[in-house]
């Protein structure tokens, strides 16, 4: 399968998940410019970390404008899997892929460090080869990632089980001392209403071999890589000719 | 013309720069000071149009793209 990995001036995490896509999943990859208007054939999508276009206005809120978001946001309605990382997460809420929106870490700081998180569903093509609850230890590394969304959307992202990731103790206990920067129910992916889409502010690319400190992001890659594998026809081929 | 766009968040967000903020005005001394909250202002030059016309303009503006509504409040005045 092959892998589009989204750079945006101001990306800074690009290649780290063209590295974990295509030498630790060992799929193929290629980066796509922001102002390419196709997604070069690719079977799943990552919008990297960074500061796209440097954060201007608010966090992903210029990189919707960049005219290959228009193929992300159509290969997204036609069930392609898309992850956003990070910054990446951010741009799916700023071009209304995902619901919701960040605000600044409620204490400020811009937080980098390994946390532990805890997969809370695994029917998502980034989560299909984790099992339920089980703990990833991932670099979080953000200074706006304290994730809102009004009390009634809330509810309905819970209800449909919409949230993938959430910040918890080692042993996965949620708490507020488990949660680095205030987000509600202490949220640290979510999904959209059909799946294909997952955002997280955790960095599963940094996080994929022993030597970065942890492998648990590896999962988060192969997960897509199994969920393509088990897909026929991908979604790419209903692309029209 | 000229519009002004004021940008705020929703009282229901918390604003932590605005809290970091008045903790610091208290520690000046200004002991009077009991919650700031902080935001982001426009000045959108625009060509010439009637006032109702040019607040609408901007109005949608603000919507679509200077405020997310989602978290964040705005107000337009425009400037005669």
């Amino acid at each position: 399968m092959k892998f589009a990995v989204v750079v945006f001036p101001g990306s800074n995490s690009d290649y780290d998940a063209f590295y974990a896509a295509s030498h630790v999943v060992g799929e193929q990859a290629e980066l796509v410019w922001h102002k390419d208007t196709d997604l070069k054939g690719a079977d799943a999508v990552i919008l990297p970390g960074g500061f796209a276009h440097g954060d201007y206005l608010r966090t992903g809120a210029i990189a919707r404008f960049s005219p290959i978001m228009a193929a992300v946001k159509s290969f997204a309605d036609r069930g392609g899997p898309v992850l956003g990382i990070c910054n990446g997460f951010q741009v799916l809420l700023e071009a209304g892929l995902l619901p919701g929106a960040m605000v600044r870490n409620d204490r400020i700081k811009f937080v980098s460090k390994l946390v532990p998180i805890r997969v809370e569903q695994t029917d998502t093509p980034f989560t299909a080869a984790c099992f339920s609850k089980q703990m990833l230890s991932l670099p979080i590394a953000h200074g706006e990632g304290n994730y809102y969304a009004p009390p009634d959307q809330l509810d309905e992202i819970e209800k449909n089980r919409q949230v993938i990731f959430r910040y918890a103790s080692p042993s996965g206990e949620l708490g507020a001392e488990w949660n680095p920067n205030g987000s509600l129910n202490s949220i640290a992916g979510i999904c959209n209403r059909q799946r294909n889409v997952v955002g997280l502010m955790p960095h599963p690319e940094r996080a994929s071999e022993l030597a970065l400190g942890s492998a648990d992001g590896r999962v988060v890659l192969a997960s897509v890589v199994k969920a393509i594998a088990a897909q026929v026809p991908s979604p790419k081929s209903q692309v029209p000719v | 013309m000229k519009a002004r766009v004021y940008v705020t968040l929703k009282p229901s967000v918390f604003d932590p720069q605005g809290h970091v903020v008045a903790e610091a005005l208290v520690t000046l001394g200004y002991q009077d000071v009991k919650d700031v909250r902080q935001g982001k202002f426009f000045e959108v030059e625009l060509a010439d149009a009637d006032p109702a016309t040019a607040k609408a303009r901007v109005t949608e503006m603000a919507d679509k793209l200077l405020a997310n509504p989602v978290i964040e409040s705005y107000r337009v005045e425009v400037l005669q």
